[in-house]
């Protein structure tokens, strides 16, 4: 196999690993967060906008993990600067 | 693929580029200037105010009402700045029912100039409330060691926030784009319906983060 074989083979793997690995923390974390979120709720609904407010703050900053693996497979597919420079070296600097 | 709109250079000359990101940023910003000037050319205290001033007030009083639940005092001071982010990433993700429209949020420059904006802000809005020397003692806070983790800290969230926005509109995108591909008539509108919640819910947490940051600067955050 060459380079751009390998290259290529290497960054969808790696793609598609990064996004089953980088979502499954960020799921357990947002799903705890928001069944702790609704049985806070349940017990006080007066403090409905505060609880809603902290939450989506919270869940935002969780979400923000999945979001880099996201940007990070992004990049390996679309993107990807290793590729770029093999293509650029084979066709001749 | 193109990842941005960045990439869809529609001018150039020497180094002087324009790009699809910045034509739509200036159209928004002619919209929401133009549309705000018409609003309030004939504001009203009657009884009976026009339908365009009624929306307009419902809009500032809900973000003063969310600034103040954060837990600063005097929203009105902090509203020409977290409004504006609002009002700019909301429109900017709303408009994406334009057929052709592509959001500027979804380009890396855009957020990190928006993230950047917040970064400049929050110390001078501390040091405006606190003075020089309170606020660079907030550094120091729980002990001096803590000094380096409470600069990075304020490195990496300026990070995570226009990594964060870039990422949810661009893969609001990709994700239409691949859908488009596969089941091109049905399934691509449900989930640019939900693209648009997405928009809305991304809008909402840049505004009431840099909300809370602020807070948290001029140490009025009552938590």
């Amino acid at each position: 196999m060459d380079n751009i074989t390998l290259i290529g083979a290497a960054s969808i793997i790696t793609a598609g690993i990064t996004m089953g690995a980088g979502v499954f923390g960020p799921a357990m974390g947002q799903g705890r967060a928001v069944s702790t979120a609704l049985s806070a709720l349940a017990q006080q609904p007066d403090a409905a906008p505060t609880i809603t407010r902290t939450l989506f703050v919270g869940l935002a900053m969780i979400e923000s993990m999945a979001i880099y693996c996201f940007v990070v497979s992004m990049i390996l597919l679309f993107a990807n600067p290793f590729w770029n420079h093999v293509i650029a070296v084979a066709t001749g600097k | 693929m193109r990842l941005s709109s960045d990439q869809l250079v529609l001018w150039q000359h020497g180094f002087v580029k324009l790009n699809a990101t910045i034509l739509t940023t200036w159209a928004l910003m002619f919209v929401l200037a133009v549309g705000a000037k018409l609003i309030t050319r004939r504001l009203a205290t009657d009884v009976t105010i026009s339908r365009w001033q009624c929306a307009l007030e419902i809009l500032v009083l809900g973000i003063v009402k969310q600034i103040a639940d954060v837990g600063l005092q005097a929203p009105r001071q902090y509203i020409g700045f977290v409004g504006t982010l609002f009002l700019f990433v909301a429109m900017a993700n709303l408009f994406t029912v334009v057929p052709g429209y592509e959001p500027p949020t979804g380009s890396l420059s855009t957020t990190t100039a928006l993230a950047l904006c917040v970064f400049v802000a929050v110390p001078v809005f501390g040091i405006g409330q606190l003075g020089w020397r309170s606020y660079l003692k907030s550094y120091l806070q729980p002990t001096m060691i803590m000094l380096p983790f409470n600069i990075i800290s304020e490195l990496s969230r300026t990070l995570a926030l226009a990594v964060r926005l870039f990422g949810n509109m661009m893969s609001g995108t990709m994700i239409l784009g691949i859908l488009l591909t596969i089941t091109p008539f049905i399934f691509p509108v449900a989930m640019s319906a939900l693209g648009l919640l997405t928009g809305m819910v991304q809008a909402y947490i840049f505004s009431i983060l840099a909300t809370v940051y602020i807070a948290a600067a001029t140490g009025t955050r009552n938590t």
